[in-house]
């Protein structure tokens, strides 16, 4: 009998560095853009910057959360369009908003068990090309009419059909089992935390200053790649200050208590990222210097439907679980990435860390994990200033995380990430 | 895509009434021979022996009278470098004109000669400056893409004078017409003549389009790892080009601080090295003298000439260009002859030469070169934006009656860049047919 054979200890993963393309606001610049478009340039921007012409990958994984049916194996098809050996395995995922973290959680993982060397991790979403269905009255008549045998059944199965039917089902932002919008569950969680619009217009403020900034002083300059005409994030104000903010009219909730505008919740957006990660020896191969080492991640779900929490709160519980894995408090940080998918989501999360009923109640925890040191949060940016393509934004963070650890000499970063269903995905970074 | 006039003008029914047609020049392709038909190899200078040799090695059939070489010659290589007497330019007409008369298209005439600033006999200088005035005029009297270059050793040795040779009689100086090359006595040894560039890491910057991307391509042709630059806002561009030719793309202001550092850094550490820097990124900001303001007046200094002073600290220090390493910058015939509305362009284009000058003079302990190409009109998307009076005279004003293509500036960088052309630093080549502004 042959003997077996002994697993191989885990790999260090590093992020070798990212691309992506400016984000836009929907139906601007990159309106007739279509997902796989986007994804094409953004790994070709990403093969030049790391002159991969040519080069076969372990893989690519990728994503879109707005899909159209044809492009049921975007990534292969992306891949196949871009400069790198189309004998680059690839394929698709979908988290929701956590597509792009998690596509990067598969491939590291790939990476520290040995199956692959290098690979590439990215998202897109167009809200502008959206996929746009027949109703379901109009598609169950059609089928019906396909699977009939003869013409008069054929006949009789589209007597079925109603000038309703034509109208056509256009993707919505609404959480299908609760009917309420993203934003709509997310004033509501705001409300219960007592989130304030002062302190949310201020987190929106700076990020776009931080956005502004971290171009100006060039820190794109090797993260971002031009694309049809835009080099920056069209959503950047740079003049963005609370002021102007506080004069916008709240969009969701209701009535006196509604603080969530469109200044300090992120609007629709088109763009791409993707990261490349790989071993270390497969670096030193190919001349590249680490940004940062892919530590460890996780995944939490929240049930948002039947129990009493809110649909952007899992985060809140997968970071102190990674915390606890890793032996870490949450002080243990340099940076954190929380994503901005609303200023509320961002300051609920901390809030509810900082809260002892909620950390032992919902936790388990014995003492809140405490607050950090606003200073470090969010420092070149994040979504509500460069905008949120909903599986671009976790190649987004990653990247520039990457860099900002590297520039700063090491250190350790947090990143988190709320993703629709009730679910979050969060991730340790170190250099 | 030819324009309007373009396409009639080189019509049939344009030909049959006597419109003068510009001849389709011999470009470069790799394996393609150095030179179509025999070569005839005459003069009693100390270089001709060794040329017909080295001819003969390349397999091109060396002649030294007409009569062996059958009816025409493809090129004519005059050796006049042991001229002193004034009485011995003679032999220029006597062996030069019936070679000229057989010239085939796109043929080519090559004169050596001894650079004049090595001599110091009144008739010896006299003899060899006045070698000049007689290949400018060969230049201008030639038809049917033929050229006439003049190469002036400095010494005895004959590398530098075989690779002036060579790329004169290559397709790679399709658009170079009327010039004047000096080598010195640096030695190089073999090259591999398809791949001159193999294992070298090459760096152009102003790489996203026109001139600059073909000058990456033509450097990845010859075996180069190029590093393509261009400024953040190009970056899609860029990409495109780096990745058609392998290379990294690396998007940076060149008038950044710390652009030389990173453009160093970025070579060393994902190449292993830097041999080849072209200066190439330019800018034109054109208005009248009188009307000129800070700002266009300063970012073309600043980007065209002040930047590559600049870089070039970094590019030169420790860590950075190998010896024997190569800086090739982009003058333009606007910084010879001046052109107007670009007193600014004109000044750094300028500014560029005598850079070339000083720095090929303080670096040639480390065998590294420093040479420069002036364009005349190249057809590239800015010219083509050229009003049409002005962009017909811009490219008809030359020998060769038409305008030049990216590819031949970016042939005679790669020229400077290979390491036969150690002999030829501190030179500016002009890449404009021989036109007739700057002359």
């Amino acid at each position: 009998m042959a003997s077996q054979s002994t697993p191989r200890a885990p790999r260090r993963v590093a992020v070798l560095g990212g691309n992506r393309i400016p984000f836009a606001r929907s139906n601007g610049p990159y309106a007739k853009a279509s997902n796989q478009d986007m994804l094409t340039a953004t790994v070709d921007g990403l093969v030049a910057r790391f002159g991969l012409a040519g080069e076969r990958l372990g893989e690519v994984v990728a994503g879109a959360v707005l899909k159209h049916s044809r492009d049921f194996n975007l990534t292969r098809e992306t891949v196949l369009g871009t400069r790198l050996d189309p004998a680059t395995p690839a394929y698709d995922i979908q988290q929701a908003c956590g597509t792009g973290l998690e596509a990067a959680v598969l491939v590291a993982n790939k990476i520290a068990l040995g199956q692959v060397d290098a690979g590439i991790a990215g998202g897109v979403d167009s809200a502008s090309d959206a996929p746009i269905a027949v109703s379901e009255g109009l598609r169950q008549t059609i089928l019906a009419a396909n699977r009939a045998r003869s013409a008069g059944e054929r006949a009789k199965a589209l007597t079925g059909l109603r000038p309703g039917h034509l109208v056509p089902a256009i993707p919505e932002n609404v959480e299908p089992r609760t009917g309420l919008s993203m934003g709509e569950h997310m004033a509501l969680t705001a409300a219960q935390w007592g989130i304030t619009r002062e302190a949310q217009d201020e987190l929106a403020a700076a990020s776009h200053q931080h956005l502004a900034a971290a171009y100006d002083r060039g820190f794109f300059d090797d993260l971002v790649t031009p694309y049809l005409g835009v080099s920056r994030d069209t959503n950047l104000r740079a003049d963005s200050t609370v002021e102007k903010l506080a004069t916008l009219k709240p969009v969701f909730g209701k009535g006196e208590g509604a603080t969530m505008t469109a200044g300090n919740s992120t609007p629709l957006t088109d763009g791409a990222s993707a990261v490349l990660l790989a071993s270390e020896e497969w670096a030193t191969e190919h001349r590249l210097t680490p940004l940062a080492w892919f530590v460890d991640a996780e995944t939490a779900a929240v049930d948002y439907v039947h129990g009493d929490e809110g649909l952007l709160m899992a985060p809140a519980y997968a970071v102190p679980r990674l915390l606890a894995r890793n032996g870490l408090s949450l002080q243990d940080f340099d940076f954190y990435e929380i994503h901005e998918a609303f200023a509320a989501t961002v300051l609920t999360t901390l809030k509810a860390w900082e809260d002892p009923d909620f950390c032992r109640e919902r936790l388990g925890l014995d003492a809140p994990l405490g607050s950090i040191d606003r200073s470090r949060l969010n420092v070149n940016g994040s979504s509500l200033a460069a905008g949120h393509p909903f599986a671009a934004t976790g190649g987004r963070i990653v990247a520039s995380l990457a860099k900002q650890l590297k520039e700063a000499g090491g250190g350790r970063g947090l990143i988190s990430i709320c993703a629709a269903g009730g679910q979050g995905v969060v991730a340790i970074l170190e250099a | 895509m030819p324009d309007l006039f373009t396409t009639i003008v080189s019509s049939p029914v344009a030909r049959k009434v006597g419109v003068p047609q510009p001849t389709r020049l011999r470009r470069y392709e790799p394996g393609m021979p150095l030179c179509e038909g025999p070569v005839l190899v005459a003069g009693a200078g100390r270089f001709a022996d060794g040329i017909a040799a080295w001819l003969g090695g390349e397999g091109v059939a060396a002649v030294s009278t007409l009569t062996d070489a059958g009816d025409t010659v493809g090129a004519v290589v005059l050796d006049l470098s042991s001229a002193t007497d004034p009485a011995e330019l003679d032999q220029l007409r006597l062996l030069g004109a019936p070679a000229v008369k057989a010239l085939r298209r796109n043929g080519r005439v090559v004169v050596i000669g001894t650079d004049p600033a090595t001599l110091t006999d009144v008739a010896a200088v006299t003899t060899q400056r006045a070698l000049e005035g007689a290949v400018r005029s060969i230049g201008k009297e030639l038809r049917a893409g033929a050229t006439a270059n003049l190469v002036l050793a400095q010494g005895d040795a004959h590398d530098g004078v075989r690779s002036a040779v060579e790329f004169f009689l290559s397709g790679r100086s399709a658009y170079v017409d009327g010039q004047v090359v000096r080598v010195d006595e640096s030695t190089s040894g073999d090259v591999d003549a398809l791949r001159p560039l193999d294992g070298k890491v090459a760096v152009v910057t102003g790489a996203a389009r026109g001139i600059g991307a073909e000058i990456a391509r033509v450097l990845a042709r010859d075996g180069a790892t190029v590093v393509a630059v261009d400024v953040p806002s190009a970056g899609d561009a860029l990409a495109t080009v780096a990745n058609e030719v392998r290379g990294t793309a690396l998007q940076l202001d060149v008038t950044a601080d710390d652009a030389g550092s990173r453009i160093v850094e970025h070579a060393t550490t994902r190449h292993g090295g830097l041999d080849v820097v072209v200066h190439n990124a330019g800018i034109t900001r054109d208005k009248l003298f009188v009307n000129m303001d800070d700002d266009r007046w300063r970012s073309v200094l600043e980007v065209n000439l002040r930047s590559v002073l600049r870089m070039n600290d970094a590019i030169l220090g420790e860590g950075g260009l190998a010896d024997g390493g190569r800086i090739v910058c982009v003058a333009s015939i606007a910084g010879i002859a001046g052109n107007r509305g670009q007193t600014n362009y004109g000044a750094s284009k300028a500014g560029v030469i005598g850079l070339v000058t000083a720095l090929s003079r303080q670096v040639a302990g480390r065998g590294i070169t420093v040479n420069a190409v002036a364009p005349g009109f190249i057809e590239t998307e800015m010219t083509a934006r050229i009003p049409f009076a002005t962009r017909e005279i811009g490219r008809r004003m030359n020998s060769l009656q038409q305008g030049g293509h990216p590819k031949d500036v970016a042939e005679t960088i790669a020229w400077f860049a290979q390491p036969g052309s150690a002999a030829v630093t501190g030179q500016v080549v002009r890449v404009c047919g021989q036109s007739l502004l700057g002359a």
